[in-house]
């Protein structure tokens, strides 16, 4: 049986199939979220990629900002649970999932059967966020991929003390123009989003095992920072950034087998 | 191309609790600008000061909270913070301040009109920026203010001391008022204003506890519209009148096992803060659409007084929600939820309401915990519409119901 999870976020689209529950069978992600070809996009590339169709599909279930604008979807549940259900899927005993997105970040705590038992969101502002990362990497013209990298080459991370993404780009180019090298400043951004996101963690209550997920997820220079702000071990899967599209059709799945 | 036809209104009962509070809480807005037109001595007041001084004195009075709350919900929240802000007013500030000393400036506001003020009665138990507010509308509009200084209390319940020097004000106020609109305070009347006051409020109260049952007779989001009377006019008979009616009315509504909240009461949430008047529709819908109803707020009946002697009504407006330390704030809201089988709480992260939202994070944690149920929040503002995101809002409230949904199954 093949279950399909969609997860329609603000800046990209993944899909998951996943074959009886069990495992992922077939992925794919476009950029472009909510209000873009995006979701479409994605969901061709996923049936290019699977060879299936959506007559294959038992259950489909959408999740993500664009959850409720999705229509082709046969229910659609919030990505706080597809996340938990998701992070869980892929890392055993999990109780803590920090979950950063283009536009907001989240953790979610889970009870020891695996169920979300209480979260905690950003507020109404993008600092901490994916959004900020982008921000930042534009003004210093420095490939997000690269962070990891050049963070790691930083003996003394700048001190970013604005929480306002504005205010810190400009903070960010006075430092610049202070000669402050781009390694350091580099790992004071990724300190910054840790410090901010990780007062969210302490708040939601951090319950060890820790995982991350969501498209910051990747960059290794987030989760070192994160884990430092934490003092934890943060579990990490390159499929992180599909651990929505995946919770989402292991709900699908679950739902078919009440 | 046919024109649209629009629904009429649905014919209220006049014998209905709805009809009969939405007419005194519209009349208490005419009366007030008739009274002006006629010369008599109008009265802006803050919705928490002792509602027996203007209502024995005969002052008519308009509470500008309300009139704020009224605009926002009705869609002028943003103009009028414009022109306060323009003025220099930051949008840090309050946003009902801030609309209330846009209307100071305008003086007319179609979304909701009032009658302009001879003397502001100003009482600080609801919050300290208060002051600042009702200062720069004396300033500007060139007329006395008095003020009724209710400090946060940092202990559980008020001293002695703190009641003393909280009544020593009450009748000061009362002879400033003499002083200045030349008119006397009888006692016979206050006695009748404390009685009625009483009545309504102990109605109100009985009539927001039927959410004891499930399913509850009601909506909470009625709440936020009836208790604009306990706000503005809970010291007049026919307040307490409309109040039992309204407590009939949930009472039937158990026995006959029907209810205002119009959908399966499949999840029971306390909502706490302010209302985010601005997207009042918005927040009903993206609850009622989901079986939650929001049975109780501690915002509603923060405006039921009841007491018995004078001691117990000057430490009655020392214990409004603002007032209190976050131990008994905590245990008000516990005893609430227990009270009315609550399965979550959603806190509004008021942007306005600083010292409401500040605390909450701690208090909500402590609330979660001693009553086992999932706490959520969102960010908005009860008139600044410019701090909500209906997306962040929705969110959030089905990964609430997603929690008690599984804490059901479980």
């Amino acid at each position: 049986m093949y279950t399909l999870g969609i997860d329609i976020g603000s800046t990209t689209s993944k899909c998951v199939i996943l074959k009886d529950g069990e495992y992922v069978y077939a992925k794919a992600l476009a950029l472009g979220g909510l209000g873009t070809e995006g979701p479409e996009k994605s969901l061709q590339s996923i049936w290019n990629e699977s060879g299936l169709n959506k007559s294959d599909i038992a259950r489909t279930i959408v999740t993500g900002y664009g959850r409720n604008r999705f229509e082709g979807g046969d229910g659609e549940v919030s990505e706080l649970t597809c996340h938990a259900l998701g992070g869980r899927f892929i890392f055993e005993g999990l109780r803590t999932v920090i979950d950063i997105g283009g536009q907001d970040a989240k953790v979610i705590t889970l009870s020891e059967s695996g169920k979300m038992s209480n979260f905690v969101m950003n507020d109404k502002c993008a600092a901490g966020t994916g959004r900020f990362l982008d921000v930042m990497a534009n003004i210093l013209c420095v490939d997000i991929n690269d962070f990891e990298e050049l963070a790691g080459k930083s003996d003394t991370p700048a001190s970013i003390s604005s929480t306002c993404t504005v205010f810190a780009e400009s903070e960010v180019i006075s430092q610049l123009a202070n000669g402050v090298e781009m390694p350091d400043l580099i790992a004071g951004i990724c300190d910054s989003v840790a410090t901010r996101v990780g007062a969210l963690a302490r708040r939601a209550g951090v319950r060890d095992k820790v995982c991350m997920s969501g498209g910051v997820a990747r960059n290794g220079a987030v989760r070192k920072a994160m884990e430092k702000a934490l003092g934890v071990e943060i579990e990490y899967d390159p499929q992180a950034q599909y651990f929505g599209a995946i919770g989402a059709a292991l709900y699908a799945y679950r739902q078919l087998n009440r | 191309m046919a024109e649209e036809v629009k629904k009429a209104p649905r014919p209220v009962d006049p014998n209905s609790a709805k009809y009969k509070l939405g007419k005194i809480a519209g009349d208490a807005y005419v009366n007030a600008i008739e009274a002006k037109k006629a010369g008599k001595p109008v009265a802006w007041v803050s919705s928490n000061f002792p509602v027996e001084i203007p209502e024995t004195l005969g002052l008519y009075t308009v509470y500008p909270e309300n009139q704020a709350a009224g605009i926002a919900a009705r869609g002028a929240g943003e103009r009028m913070c414009d022109v306060a802000e323009a003025d220099g007013y930051s949008n840090d500030i309050c946003a009902y301040a801030r609309i209330s000393l846009a209307y100071a400036k305008l003086k007319e506001c179609p979304e909701q009109d009032v009658a302009m003020p001879d003397v502001l009665l100003c009482c600080n138990n609801i919050c300290n920026c208060m002051i600042k507010w009702y200062e720069n509308l004396s300033q500007e509009l060139g007329i006395p203010m008095i003020m009724l200084d209710i400090p946060f209390n940092p202990d559980y319940e008020p001293s002695q001391a703190f009641i003393d020097y909280v009544g020593a004000q009450f009748w000061d106020a009362i002879h400033q008022l003499e002083d200045i609109f030349g008119i006397k305070w009888d006692d016979d009347k206050f006695k009748k204003v404390t009685e009625a006051s009483c009545r309504s409020s102990r109605a109100w109260l009985e009539a927001t506890a039927q959410a004891k049952y499930t399913p509850s007779p009601f909506n909470g989001f009625d709440l936020l519209n009836h208790m604009a009377v306990m706000v503005t006019a809970r010291g007049k008979d026919e307040a307490g009148e409309a109040m039992e009616t309204l407590l009939k009315e949930y009472k039937e509504n158990h026995e006959n096992g029907t209810s205002t909240f119009r959908a399966d009461e499949k999840y029971r949430v306390m909502f706490e803060g302010i209302a985010c008047w601005p997207y009042l529709r918005a927040t009903s819908k993206g609850l009622k659409n989901r079986g939650i109803n929001m049975v109780t707020t501690i915002y509603a009946d923060a405006f039921g007084f009841d007491y018995s002697n004078f001691d117990e009504m000057i430490a009655a407006y020392c214990s409004v929600p603002n007032a209190i330390n976050l131990e008994k704030s905590r245990d008000k809201r516990i005893k609430l939820c227990k009270d009315n089988n609550v399965e979550g709480l959603l806190v509004h992260t008021n942007r306005s309401c600083k010292l409401w939202s500040g605390f909450m994070p701690e208090m909500s944690r402590q609330i979660g915990e001693a009553c086992d149920i999932p706490v959520a929040s969102f960010d908005g503002d009860q008139a600044d519409p410019r701090n909500f995101s209906e997306a962040q809002y929705d969110t959030r409230v089905q990964g609430l119901m997603e929690i008690m949904e599984s804490n059901k199954e479980a």
